[in-house]
């Protein structure tokens, strides 16, 4: 993480668009979120060139941590090349000049927008996240003040009372995203609309966790090998999504997939929705039902799309 | 009569007096209640009743005066040098409030079972048959019929609202309730019904209640002594029976003859 020569191209902007003394403020609010896993640190957030909603949060973070040596990895859903990953990765190749990979096991940082990669991360990564409502409380509580008092005291009873509500209305826990979690014993936190799928990933993960909410002013971490535990009942225990299928293209079991409309009969495909494990599944030659023949791809050149160069 | 000696006081308020800005909210009010005592405070409107209740019920800081509690472990404790960690455990436990219009004291977007579970896991419940089961034995407690667990309560009628209330105020065993005009806005034949569940209820839990009421019938069919207010003062105080049937102060003597006959 060090001071990088501005390019003569851009050399408007200061290395990775923030200017130091807002990098400066917002890794002191991350060094005290560090310190208080769970705990959402106010900061003063700056108007990003781009709307409240596309990570403005997680942009902020990436932009004061990374340096020119650091590679980054871009995703949105599990995707690298969907509209969001693929406009913050032009913004960062832009402004700070550094490499960027579609590779999960290459990256050294990871900006997500709501998935978790499946392929484990390591200690000499991070991985930030973008988050649109910190508080996981507030659609319980609206008064700011009052959900301020009950991190404080610890009164998380209320939390409860919403999964009793999706057991006593479904028969089950129907939270499916943005799964509240208790960080290290103490704070309640919102893992981002992350399916609950990946909430066993957070907990004792040894990537350092980063999240970013840009619109709502707050940052807040999860250090590596922190304990993260999801809520539940005793008698409801916690549980992950279960697909009855494979993977449509790379036939993976035990990953998240994503639903494909394939035509207005009814034809549907579940594929992974991280693209860059299934793609690397494929390589390996291990193909799905609906994955299309190993000739019929090399035919087409380009069906396949081609792994980004690290510049 | 030892019994009644103020070691024995669950509540005790001393002195207080709250102003707001230069006009009086109540002054200089001071009395003890009892374990399993029902108090009634009466008065027109305006005369200081519900501020003395939220200065009571740490819902409104006193400008003057003292208000001590006995805690479960026996120790007599000044409410308002309770830390507020401390507050909060004593409300949801060990304390009751019953708002007059019950949309105040439910939380109207959850289901009923979950109002009345809202207490227990609060306090570290985390099994949700028992606390299903619980919920479910305190709404037959008060009359709502278990089919209606999963109802919210702006599914209910007035009547219902105010008994889910009750069922959740009372879901953890409080030895005081703070109730402010329980029957307000309810019909005639309703609140007579809700009488008669509160007044078997209290005596079934041994509840010290102090209500709060502007009606001289709920005081007399629920309270063992009553308080009479007129401009934030205390005018009167004994017996039920006793001040309605022979109230010595012409203020009251004014409140209990303007009562209307049928």
């Amino acid at each position: 993480m060090t001071y990088a020569p501005q390019t003569p191209s851009e050399s408007a902007y200061n290395f990775a668009y923030l200017d130091e003394q807002t990098k400066r403020m917002i890794r002191r609010a991350l060094l005290k979120g560090i310190a208080i896993p769970g705990y959402q640190v106010p900061f003063a957030s700056r108007e990003m060139p781009m709307p409240y909603g596309w990570g403005t949060g997680g942009v902020q973070v990436t932009a004061s941590i990374i340096g020119k040596d650091d590679c980054l990895k871009m995703i949105d859903q599990g995707s690298d090349d969907t509209t969001n990953a693929v406009s913050l990765r032009g913004f960062f190749k832009k402004t700070a000049g550094v490499a960027t990979t579609f590779e999960t096991a290459d990256a050294s940082i990871i900006q997500t927008r709501h998935r978790i990669p499946e392929k484990p991360l390591r200690e000499d990564q991070v991985i930030v996240f973008q988050v649109p409502i910190p508080e996981p409380l507030r659609f319980l509580e609206p008064r700011e003040t009052e959900t301020r008092k009950m991190h404080g005291l610890e009164d998380y009873g209320l939390m409860h009372v919403k999964l009793y509500e999706d057991i006593a209305k479904n028969g089950h826990i129907a939270t499916t995203y943005a799964y509240p979690v208790k960080v290290n014993g103490r704070y309640v936190m919102d893992p981002s609309p992350t399916p609950k799928f990946d909430n066993p990933k957070i907990d004792r993960m040894p990537a350092l966790q980063l999240y970013g909410a840009g619109r709502e002013q707050r940052v807040y971490a999860v250090p590596p090998y922190t304990d993260v535990k999801s809520l539940d009942f005793e008698d409801y225990p916690f549980e992950v999504q279960s697909f009855d299928k494979p993977c449509g293209l790379c036939s993976a079991e035990g990953v998240y997939l994503d639903e494909v409309i394939l035509d207005d009969h009814g034809g549907r495909m579940f594929v992974c929705s991280d693209t860059n494990h299934c793609e690397e599944r494929r390589a390996q030659g291990l193909t799905g039902p609906m994955a299309a023949a190993p000739t019929a791809a090399q035919l087409s050149d380009g069906n396949e799309p081609k792994p980004e160069t690290r510049t | 009569m030892s019994l009644f000696s103020s070691d024995n006081a669950l509540l005790q308020v001393h002195g207080v007096t709250k102003y707001y800005g230069s006009r009086i909210g109540c002054k200089n009010v001071s009395f003890d209640l009892w374990p399993g005592e029902v108090l009634a405070i009466v008065g027109e409107s305006g005369s200081g009743k519900t501020t003395l209740l939220n200065c009571m019920s740490t819902h409104l800081a006193p400008t003057a005066g003292a208000i001590e509690y006995r805690m479960r472990d026996g120790s007599m404790r000044n409410l308002y040098q309770l830390s507020e960690a401390e507050r909060r455990l004593l409300m949801r436990t060990d304390w009751g409030f019953v708002h007059q219009n019950a949309a105040d004291g439910l939380r109207m977007t959850v289901s009923a079972g979950a109002n009345v579970g809202e207490r227990l896991m609060a306090v570290g419940d985390r099994h949700y048959g028992r606390i299903r089961e619980t919920a479910n034995d305190w709404l037959g407690r008060v009359e709502i019929t278990s089919d209606r667990i999963d109802d919210d309560p702006r599914s209910f009628s007035g009547g219902m609202r105010q008994r889910l209330q009750i069922a959740r105020n009372l879901v953890t065993q409080p030895r005081l309730v703070f109730m402010d005009e329980p029957t307000g806005g309810l019909d005639v034949s309703v609140q007579a019904r809700l009488l008669d569940l509160l007044r078997r209820l209290v005596s079934e839990l041994g509840l010290s209640v102090v209500i709060v009421t502007h009606d001289l019938a709920v005081a007399r069919l629920l309270s063992h002594r009553i308080m009479v207010m007129r401009q934030g003062h205390v005018i009167e105080t004994g017996l039920t029976d006793q001040v309605l049937d022979d109230p010595r102060e012409p203020y009251t003597q004014l409140l209990v003859s303007s009562i209307l006959q049928v």
